[in-house]
């Protein structure tokens, strides 16, 4: 009883506490109490930093703020919007594209740590005239809801398919020493850096079987 | 994100130097964790060294008959290695059980040796942790420890060291190889590369400020059976609550290192002789004076019944 009532009591002083400091941080600054106070911290002047990428088969010459995420870059500067950000902390695979044919969350990721890299985006996949055979089993198979993790979703499935051809194993893999077959385990496991809130889980295994010619 | 200014290491000696010679800067490779950890102002470097230019990709034999793994080495062509397959199983499952395929087409082998915890109050800012400011206090301690450390750990860090690879590497018994500084190399091994929390929780390896990982090196194959078996909340794409990496030869000898219960990967050698006795002989050794709370008193247990399904599946096939 003592504890709960000196919890609430530290909470509601840390409260009055937080607002009386942010009203003291609003008012102008005059005279006397302008002459003690320290100066303000500062703060590093942004850095830049060239760097040239080629994207879906074009060559962008950047210079860049060294803070800027791949991800950024492509929706910002590039303003290839199809790249989603999601959580930006590489936990949701919605930001996926691929780096020299590799997928790679591209929120984890410094663009100028990717000088002279091919980067492929949703957008270098198909266009809407033209779909991947992946977009176009995604679209077949209702593989989404809302469709926000969508383009990470194709990027991954897509390279899902090439992972297993060149004998890349996963968790499920039975024997380590045997090339991995395209089996529904197997697409489960390797796409679970790709979360879909909407829960479309099952038709985007569809779709991916499909273009993966995987039987039942 | 903080401010930092950028440069591109041409040899690991450059890089060691430029690191050591410039406050507050931190190499790069994969940046999976580093720039999480930037992004949230857990890590404020004002420098980075980019070392992805270094040629420190390989994997070659040693002439001692193991391998040599180049730091650079990116997690998945580690775990796909033929060779690594055949004579180091328990590495690659150990990679494959860890994370999803693109933070592991991204993520190194040094890099995952230094990832950081996934201590939930280590990365809440606004928790006091004495990993993030020495001498804050910790906020794990009588919080939520389903996921804390059970043995080893002190007053001042319950956490757990995330890393699945390090466990088979401290299996293995492999050697970190380093460049300093001042240019001269030295090799780790892997069993003193590790720190336990004490009093200085923010200081997690043997490393020396600016000394430079260049590669990890494997002993000659140990043969026998390998596997490396994972329990977590998920079927995939979580850390461990707890995992058992073992290597068990045909007459019942082995080896056994376990994640997610230390603030390092944790083997003891002397608990090896139980394995022919057991799970429940072998758990005893190793987590002898373990110390845990209600929420993670569990961790026991499933080691225990995790290492016995080991066993029992190595004397079926």
């Amino acid at each position: 009883m003592d504890d709960s009532t000196n919890i609430n009591t530290t909470r509601r002083g840390v409260l009055i506490g937080g607002a009386l400091g942010a009203t003291a941080a609003a008012l102008p600054l005059t005279g006397a109490q302008a002459a003690t106070q320290p100066p303000p911290a500062s703060t590093p002047a942004p850095v830049t930093h060239k760097v040239t990428l080629r994207v879906n088969g074009q060559p962008r010459e950047l210079n860049i703020d060294t803070r800027t995420t791949l991800l950024d870059v492509l929706r910002e500067n590039l303003h290839l919007t199809g790249t989603k950000k999601g959580c930006d902390q590489g936990q949701c695979g919605a930001c996926t594209v691929l780096l020299d044919g590799r997928r790679i969350n591209s929120c984890l990721s410094l663009a100028i740590m990717h000088d002279g890299a091919e980067i492929t985006t949703i957008e270098g996949m198909g266009t809407p005239d033209k779909l991947h055979p992946m977009q176009a089993a995604f679209v077949k198979h209702d593989g989404y809801q809302c469709g926000y993790c969508t383009p990470g979703q194709i990027c991954s499935a897509v390279a899902v398919i090439d992972e297993i051809r060149q004998g890349i194993p996963s968790h499920v893999t039975g024997d380590l020493n045997v090339k991995p077959l395209l089996s529904v385990d197997e697409i489960r496991e390797r796409m679970s850096g790709n979360i879909c809130r909407c829960g479309a889980y099952s038709n985007i295994i569809d779709a991916i079987k499909e273009v993966g010619g995987v039987k039942a | 994100m903080k401010a930092f200014t950028y440069q591109r290491a041409a040899t690991p000696a450059e890089a060691a130097a430029a690191a050591a010679r410039t406050p507050n800067a931190r190499f790069i490779a994969g940046g999976t964790n580093l720039l999480d950890l930037m992004k949230l102002e857990i890590e404020t470097p004002t420098h980075l060294i980019d070392v992805n230019g270094l040629a420190l990709d390989k994997i070659e034999p040693t002439r001692e008959g193991g391998l040599r793994i180049g730091a650079l080495v990116r997690n998945t062509d580690l775990a796909a290695d033929a060779r690594v397959r055949r004579d180091y199983g328990v590495l690659s499952r150990a990679l494959l059980a860890g994370a999803s395929v693109q933070l592991r087409n991204k993520a190194t082998t040094a890099g995952n040796l230094l990832q950081r915890t996934r201590c939930p109050y280590f990365y809440d800012t606004n928790m006091p942790c004495n990993k993030r400011v020495p001498g804050a206090g910790c906020s794990a301690i009588g919080g939520h420890t389903r996921g804390h450390a059970i043995v080893g750990q002190s007053e001042a860090c319950i956490a757990t060291h995330p890393s699945d690879m390090a466990v088979a590497m401290q299996l293995l018994d492999a050697g970190v190889e380093t460049v300093r500084p001042d240019g001269s190399a030295r090799t780790i091994p892997i069993a003193d590369f590790y720190r336990l929390p004490g009093n200085t929780p923010h200081i997690e390896n043997t490393l020396m400020p600016g000394e430079l990982i260049t590669a990890v090196t494997l002993p000659r194959p140990l043969g026998g059976k390998h596997y490396y078996r994972k329990v977590r909340d998920r079927a995939s794409y979580a850390f461990a609550l707890i995992s058992v990496a073992a290597v068990v030869q045909p007459d019942g000898s082995g080896r056994v290192a376990v994640g997610g219960v230390a603030h390092r990967p944790w083997r003891v050698p002397a608990a090896e002789a139980q394995l022919p006795r057991g799970g429940k002989a072998t758990t005893g050794a190793l987590l002898a004076g373990a110390r845990t709370t209600e929420d993670n008193a569990f961790k026991i247990l499933l080691v225990e019944r995790t290492l016995d399904s080991i066993l029992a599946q190595a004397r079926a096939s």
